[in-house]
């Protein structure tokens, strides 16, 4: 999938993923697509909530050898 | 609207630091408008210098240990030190931001800290060993945000 921003939060745990996806966020725009790689399986399902709360979409939330990926299309 | 989210942090230790502000910058990147009233013991959070924050096994029979120590020796001098620096290293090691890192964050996201004066004033506290980023208030304050938000926690 292409990506406009790429964020490693690998090695990272709660909330930092969420927090620091968030920040990553802050300088894209509208509609660009950002893609974070995590570590922690808790941010499976943070992402997701994080999505539904903030209107941002995530478009896919795969995992591939033992890292969480995803793409987070911004509002 | 903005949801809001008020925290009220009353411990000074190294595990109950972390709750006020990691529920504090998580609900910033979710858009709520935060702020953190810190009150008795919480005031050492609003330290520049975070080192005296410390987590003792002592009273703590929950806290899991490497090896099970009898309360004769977690009185012992430097155990405290001891139990702070074994966390802070599980803490590393497991990815968990240093507290530090989560007070800035929640400094970047906007969250609003709030000490409160009359505890500030008990305990002699000199505000110059706190950060910048305070503003000194009282209950009444707080309640003027606290009786409008979604989210109202006592930690």
């Amino acid at each position: 999938m292409n990506f406009d921003k790429e964020f490693d939060a690998s090695g990272m745990s709660c909330p930092l993923p969420i927090v620091k996806t968030k920040k990553s966020l802050a300088d894209m725009q509208s509609g660009q697509v950002l893609k974070v790689i995590a570590t922690d399986c808790g941010a499976v399902k943070d992402m997701q909530a994080f999505a539904d709360q903030t209107g941002n979409t995530l478009l896919s939330n795969t995992e591939e050898g033992g890292k969480f990926i995803f793409f987070m299309k911004k509002k | 609207m903005t949801k809001k989210m008020a925290i009220i942090a009353t411990k000074g230790t190294l595990d109950m630091a972390y709750p006020p502000f990691i529920l504090a910058s998580t609900a910033a990147a979710l858009g709520y408008d935060v702020q953190i009233f810190f009150t008795f013991y919480g005031l050492q959070l609003l330290r520049k210098d975070l080192s005296s924050v410390m987590i003792s096994p002592l009273a703590n029979p929950a806290m899991p240990m490497p090896v099970p120590m009898p309360v004769m020796v977690q009185m012992l001098p430097g155990m405290e030190s001891m139990a702070t620096m074994m966390m802070k290293q599980k803490l590393k090691k497991h990815g968990v931001a240093s507290l530090e890192e989560l007070r800035e964050l929640c400094l970047e996201a906007d969250v609003k800290f709030i000490a409160c004066q009359m505890t500030v004033d008990l305990f002699e506290f000199d505000k110059s060993e706190f950060i910048d980023n305070v503003e000194y208030g009282g209950a009444s304050m707080f309640f003027g945000f606290a009786g409008e938000t979604d989210i109202c926690l006592f930690v």
